[in-house]
């Protein structure tokens, strides 16, 4: 049982840190925080961000970067969008075409930074430009709405109100993905092979692991993770926009790292990057209601960050002696 | 008797450089053969080859009787077959448990999902730990990390990795560098095991004392050549020392055994 806690302390930490703020939160403004409406609100708002921190998850324990999602999200959408009302095509395949478009560019990065040799962080900032650039060039900077997509069976399926409670299907998807690719982290030799690498690449490869394929694999991974976040988006709001994606940049690593995954590679946790996804989410919310200025719900990210991965640093410095 | 390895004009290059220049080596069960010279004599591209890291220009290797096919030769063919390289600090994963370093690349995979048998896995470990390592009571469990672990003791782990999962051949890269007396006794008590379990052992070190006091022969490496092949019995510490540092080139005084 003591081994137990020791080996979930960093999850019964994260957990509590939420429950922590969700506390506050309800003691601060009763009502919103006591009424269902407000968690309706998160259910619809935060899968995007989360699933997006789940790939993230997988990337930063690999050891590497990926700074191009935003661009993928918007990309892939765009690719949904334009097929779906510029071309006739049927929804279920339009978004499938898009999951493959972001599956894509995801194994374009990985091909960058395996096969051509750039660090991750250099190429992705490279990518990152050149698709948001080649979408705004080619939607000339102007949103699509999709006002037909809400009678759709598909949008029912990604982002539909479910059962009485009106629970937002785009939140069932977050969860199931979190299941699978906690499976795969932490359950299958693929994830082992990912945890390895991230701690060493040439262990990983005097092991036989074949380092170059899981590498482009994992790129490949996030981007169809972004694909898909973006057509959630796109459902949600039955629109495509050029900018899409680009506020996700920062909320995603700040929800990877609330969640105590490593920055240094070789340690990852799907779980906290789950809760870390939800402190992230519900702080803008939390603090506005409160009847704060929305000014400061940057001050408050920056301290939860800053208060979480010290907590880390300090941890892993005691594990370490 | 017939030899686990042998290892036919393997010439590799890179570059300009002649690493390897027509080597010829056999390895045999229940033996403990130090590989010896200076850095840049060919011992690590040598035993690259043999591991499945690097293959040569040309050459010939058997493993147990059969040719390998280079095309097809790989680390991980190269464990399958028998061949375990314990590189020194590159061997295990520093921030990953022991159970996941005992079995990673060879997972025991069950049920539908083909998910890794974590309780085997860990009470396998857990058997290594107490049994082969006589860790037992030392605070170590199966989901330890690799870094609290001691240079011996790491050293331990990999060598019963190895054995574990039934190698013929066990390379050891540099066992002994950077180690506590004690840590020396520990790794070489471990080496001992290897060769009685009647498996073969490569022993690569620059400690002439260590490697002396362990191995069965002696094979010196010189500018991409072996230079020469002792027997323990018949040469002296100071005589192996020369002979490392002259890079083979002691006229024999009283040879007999396999020279090259």
């Amino acid at each position: 049982m003591k081994r137990l806690a020791a080996h979930y302390r960093l999850q019964m930490l994260i957990t509590f840190a939420l429950l922590l703020l969700w506390g506050v939160f309800a003691v601060a403004s009763p009502t919103t925080f006591g009424g269902a409406r407000i968690y309706r609100s998160f259910l619809s708002t935060i899968p995007v961000t989360l699933i997006l921190a789940l790939g993230m998850t997988m990337v930063v324990t690999l050891g590497e970067m990926d700074l191009c999602f935003p661009s993928v999200t918007a990309a892939a959408a765009y690719v949904f969008a334009s097929l779906y009302s510029g071309f006739g095509v049927s929804a279920p395949v339009a978004a499938l075409v898009a999951l493959c478009a972001g599956a894509l560019i995801g194994w374009i990065n990985g091909l960058l930074v395996v096969v051509v040799g750039i660090p991750s962080i250099i190429a992705t900032i490279g990518t990152q430009f050149f698709w948001r650039g080649l979408v705004l060039l080619a939607a000339d900077g102007l949103a699509i709405a999709l006002p037909e997509l809400r009678g759709e069976t598909l949008h029912f399926l990604l982002a539909g109100r479910i059962g009485e409670w009106g629970v937002p299907a785009q939140a069932l998807w977050a969860v199931a993905l979190a299941l699978l690719l906690a499976f795969l982290l932490n359950r299958r030799p693929f994830g082992d092979a990912i945890l390895f690498i991230g701690d060493n690449r040439n262990t990983a490869e005097m092991m036989g692991i074949p380092v170059g394929r899981v590498r482009i694999a994992v790129f490949a991974l996030m981007g169809l993770l972004a694909a898909f976040a973006g057509i959630l988006a796109t459902f949600e709001l039955n629109n495509w926009w050029p900018t899409q994606g680009e506020g996700y940049m920062l909320m995603v690593f700040a929800s990877v790292f609330v969640g105590g995954t490593s920055a240094y590679g070789g340690e990852g946790t799907i779980y906290g990057s789950f809760i870390g996804a939800i402190i992230i989410g519900i702080i803008e919310a939390g603090i506005v209601s409160a009847g704060l200025v929305g000014f400061w719900t940057r001050l408050v990210h920056g301290l939860v960050i800053l208060l979480s991965v010290s907590i880390y640093a300090m941890l892993a410095r005691r594990r370490a002696r | 008797m017939e030899p686990v390895v042998r290892m036919r004009n393997i010439v590799k290059t890179f570059g300009s450089v002649r690493a390897l220049q027509g080597v010829d080596l056999e390895l045999y069960g229940g033996e403990v053969l130090a590989l010896l010279g200076d850095n840049g004599a060919g011992k690590s591209t040598l035993i690259k080859i043999l591991s499945g890291l690097h293959a040569p220009d040309s050459g010939e290797m058997q493993i147990e009787g059969r040719r390998v096919d280079w095309k097809h030769y790989s680390v991980a063919v190269a464990r399958a077959s028998g061949v375990e390289t314990v590189y020194q600090e590159r061997s295990l994963g520093e921030k990953q448990p022991l159970w996941r370093n005992v079995f990673v690349g060879r997972h025991v995979l069950k049920g539908f999902f083909r998910r890794i048998d974590v309780e085997r896995e860990k009470a396998a470990t857990m058997e290594l730990l107490s049994g082969f390592l006589g860790l037992r009571g030392a605070g170590l469990n199966a989901e330890s990390q690799v870094r609290t672990l001691s240079g011996g003791e790491r050293q331990g782990l990999a060598i019963a990795r190895a054995m574990y999962f039934d190698a013929s051949i066990i390379v050891l890269d540099e066992p002994t560098t950077a180690l506590g007396a004690g840590e020396v006794r520990k790794v070489l008590s471990f080496v001992d095991r290897i060769r009685s379990e009647g498996r073969c052992c490569v022993f690569i070190s620059h400690e002439l004392h260590h490697v002396h006091e362990i191995a069965d022969r002696f094979a010196v490496m010189e500018r991409g050549r072996i230079a020469a092949v002792r027997d323990r019995s018949d040469t002296s510490l100071d005589e192996l020392a020369r002979l490392v540092l002259l890079g083979g080139a002691v006229p024999p005084t009283e040879r007999k055994g396999e020279d090259v």
